[in-house]
């Protein structure tokens, strides 16, 4: 008893005096060196460890690119797994700088949290996958079906509102990690493993029969997916939306990690505005004018970032679809830095 | 429920009202001032002090919240300085009475503690109104939107947060009650067994007890789980027992008892059976102490229990149907196996956790209850002999109240223990009320101060529940000191 009122007053304490929500966040980046990046526990593609321990992954870019903007120098950033359920008060928090996993950017979130979705890296739907042994061609067949999901998760609520609206019943089973819906649903607890598209990609590399299963066509939900920040700090929050649109401004023009230090050489003035070689656009930001420069010599451009951890030539096999260039048909749009 | 939660709901904007948390401050250290000075018998001077007291802060409430302090501390030290008469001692003067001296250093740590709490909390306040983060208790009336698998009270979509906290209370309760229940007959049993001149038995309760304890229970957790869905038919199959009791990988399914309207009669005839049984052995036992004439009561006891309740309920005409799970063959891939919600369903989630929980703890116990054996010394058995009584009533009148003494406050504390650790039900999805409340709804509201705060209230109240039970039971059993 002693100790329970002990944690709750600690509890108290760190809600109420623990608040690093300071409005500086550069710099307190800048004073530790690095950038502290919340990102997932283990999702194939997004964020990820391969068998050195290094992390991989569209998310993991994001923030490689937003410490190249930074420091000028991709490296210099840590990396802290979060579960969907914990990732929002470990950002409100001051635990992390900037959350990038996979997070659904919703209307709720970005209004009650004190959060600031800084735009989105990948446009995704909930879908649902099933065995294949099962024979089932679409998602209106899945009444009395038992899903496993995660818990704190959009996914969640939509397959509740999708068989509630479709008058099928079901029954939720709800992990808190991703690791126990894949191990529950290979041993045939569920009927029905639902969550992002994109998320089953990567979560069906880990099931001990892979192509046993199937991804139903029905997609049941909007899920954009984007790094997350604080509110109440402006220019970190420009930072980090800047990045991204630097990334998908370099694929429009052309700039890439290969013809890098040939752009640097260019006479267009857009590449020019975007690599720092004419006007002072890093400065607004509080960051060197060769901020974007060293986010596509040291990370890539978007499209490249895509093709290297997500795209048809990785084993999540995703195609661009609506992640493509808004000029090739897509959604991935950004402003013009001008 | 619903008007508790309205006056929840009510309290943002009353909080956010700096100047009412200035009001509630003095109220609090009023309060604390005169429960001290009450406390104190014999003082006048300090009775005096109080009314000071009490005016003072009365005025202030009109004032401010500074001058509300200040008129208080003022008052306080009057109230000491007022000359007082010691019972024994005459007028003495305040800074020479060691009682008076402590109190003023109970006032002060007072004072500092309230302050303390009163600057957590508007700070609280503050930074997540700074944070833009939503705060107050209007969420638990929101529409919570998610689904549950296990729901003890009617539980929809569209129920709110404050219902999920219901279910998820529930949950917890229910799986630490059940817990608690099989871990204390296990725990005996194997206690008893560690004590066995049986080698094999011997061995064999050693070996539980050195397994089970050095396990996590976390991994005992993800054992039964993944064991128990990995070693039953999969849905679309089940074995059966008495073509009653199923079992299959989405859980137990049983028939589930539907009392009818006369139903009540057979509990009302249950609890006056308990009742009457009880009055019996008192009766009985006041007998035997003026005659010595010994009375069955436990069994006579026990026959009224079973006999009265099933005559009310022949008497009634049955009242109790039964729902058996539906189980479909065919059809539609996904409509075969057991129908949700029809009969009753016992999810392997509750399963495992249940096992896991019990198994563990099981094994702790068995350690107390040897230890409590062991520690009533031989001597109290010959003693017992020497004045004739057979081995029967020595175990029962001598040997097992000496022992439960010993046993009761390490019980206590595993039974706590048990309950705490309930809250890791997370990890196999298990919807207590850590998974749906401190988990899922957290997150989806994004209130992690309030909602930790209640959890963390939660599990004080069934803690100190539990405690306040066994420490009754204990003090009942007690040695009575002459
Ligand atoms: N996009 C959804 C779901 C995100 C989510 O947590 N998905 C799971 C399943 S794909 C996941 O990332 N698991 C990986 C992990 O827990 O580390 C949301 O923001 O709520």
């Amino acid at each position: 008893m002693k100790v329970l009122s002990r944690v709750a007053l600690g509890a108290l304490v760190a809600a109420g005096f623990a608040t690093s929500a300071s409005a500086a966040t550069l710099d307190d980046i800048k004073k530790k060196g690095h950038v502290q990046c919340g990102v997932s526990q283990g999702l194939p593609g997004f964020s990820n460890t391969d068998d050195s321990g290094k992390w991989t992954g569209i998310d993991v870019d994001l923030c490689r690119a937003v410490a190249a903007a930074v420091f000028g120098d991709a490296t210099k950033v840590k990396f802290t797994p979060l579960s969907a359920k914990e990732r929002f008060t470990a950002l409100q928090s001051g635990e992390v700088d900037i959350l990038s996993r996979n997070t659904t950017w919703t209307m709720g979130r970005d209004t009650a949290l004190g959060l600031n979705f800084a735009g989105v890296n990948y446009y995704d739907g909930q879908g649902f996958m099933v065995p294949k042994k099962l024979n089932v061609k679409s998602a209106l067949e899945l009444g009395g079906a038992s899903v496993c999901t995660n818990t704190g998760t959009t996914t969640e609520l939509n397959v509740a509102d999708y068989f509630r609206s479709n008058n099928m019943k079901y029954e939720v089973v709800a992990f808190e990690k991703a690791d126990e819906v894949v191990a529950a649903y290979d041993a045939g607890r569920c009927d029905v493993y639902t969550t992002d598209r994109s998320g089953l990609a990567a979560q069906r590399l880990k099931l001990s029969k892979a192509d046993d299963h199937v991804v139903l066509p029905e997609i049941i939900s909007k899920e954009p997916l984007g790094p997350v920040v604080r509110q109440g700090d402006d220019q970190w929050f420009n930072i980090v939306k800047w990045t991204h649109f630097a990334m998908v401004n370099a694929e429009e023009m052309g700039v890439s990690k290969a013809n890098h230090a040939e752009m640097m050489k260019s006479a267009n003035p857009g590449i020019k505005r975007l690599l720092g070689t004419e006007g002072d656009f890093g400065s607004k930001l509080g960051l060197g004018n060769d901020w974007a420069s060293s986010v596509i010599s040291q990370v890539g451009n978007y499209g490249e970032v895509y093709e290297a951890n997500v795209g048809p030539n990785t084993p999540l096999k995703l195609a661009r679809g609506s992640n493509a260039l808004w000029t090739k048909g897509g959604l991935q749009y950004a402003p013009p830095v001008r | 429920m619903q008007g508790l939660i309205d006056r929840i709901t009510s309290l943002p904007e009353w909080y956010f009202e700096l100047g009412r948390i200035d009001v509630t401050f003095a109220i609090l250290m009023l309060a604390g001032v005169i429960a001290t000075i009450m406390s104190w018998k014999g003082r006048p001077g300090m009775l005096v002090g109080a009314a000071y007291v009490v005016v003072a802060v009365v005025l202030a409430y009109f004032m401010s919240f500074q001058a509300a302090v200040g008129l208080g501390m003022i008052a306080s030290i009057a109230a000491l300085l007022v000359p007082n008469i010691h019972p024994e001692h005459g007028t003495i003067s305040w800074f020479n009475d060691p009682r008076a001296r402590g109190l003023i250093a109970q006032i002060i740590l007072f004072l500092l503690v309230t302050f303390g709490i009163y600057a957590m909390v508007t700070n609280t306040i503050v930074n997540l109104e700074r944070q833009n983060i939503a705060s107050g208790f209007g969420f638990l009336n929101q529409t919570a939107g998610f689904g549950i698998n296990q729901t003890l009270i009617p539980y929809t979509e569209e129920s709110t947060y404050g219902q999920t906290f219901i279910v998820g209370l529930l949950n917890t309760i229910l799986v630490a009650i059940v817990g608690i229940f099989l871990a204390t007959i296990l725990g005996f049993i194997v206690g008893v067994a560690r004590l066995s001149k049986n080698w094999v038995i011997n061995k064999i309760a050693y070996w539980y007890i050195e397994v089970m304890r050095n396990v996590p229970l976390l991994l005992h957790i993800f054992v039964w789980y993944f064991a128990v869905l990995r070693a039953v038919p999969d849905k679309r199959d089940k074995w059966s027992l008495f073509d009653t009791f199923h079992l299959n990988i989405y859980g137990i399914w049983a028939p589930e008892p539907l009392p009818g309207p006369m139903f009540w009669m057979t509990v009302v005839a249950f609890l006056a059976a308990i009742v009457i049984a009880f009055i019996l052995a008192k009766l009985a036992k006041a007998r035997q102490m003026r005659t010595g004439e010994t009375f069955p009561s436990f069994w006579v006891g026990l026959a009224i229990i079973i006999i009265l309740p099933l005559a009310a309920f022949f008497a009634t005409g049955s009242p109790l149907d039964f729902e058996h799970p539906k189980f479909v063959a065919e059809g539609p891939i996904f409509k075969r196996g057991f129908e949700f919600q029809s009969g009753l369903q016992v999810i392997p989630e509750f399963i495992a956790l249940l096992l896991a929980l019990s198994i563990y703890t099981a094994a702790y116990i068995a350690e107390i209850v040897r230890a409590g054996i062991l520690a009533v010394s031989h001597g109290q058995t010959e003693a017992a002999n020497a004045l004739g009584l057979r081995s029967g009533p020595t175990l029962r009148l001598v040997v097992i109240p000496q022992a439960l003494r010993v046993i009761i406050p390490p019980l206590t504390n595993q039974y706590l223990n048990l309950t705490k650790n309930s809250s890791l039900a997370v990890a196999i999805a298990y919807p207590d009320l850590v998974a749906v409340f401190a988990g899922t709804t957290l997150n989806q509201t994004g209130q992690a101060v309030e909602i930790i705060v209640i959890t963390m209230l939660v599990y004080l109240g069934l803690s100190l529940v539990t405690s306040a039970i066994m420490n009754w039971y204990n003090s009942r059993i007690a040695l009575v000191e002459r």
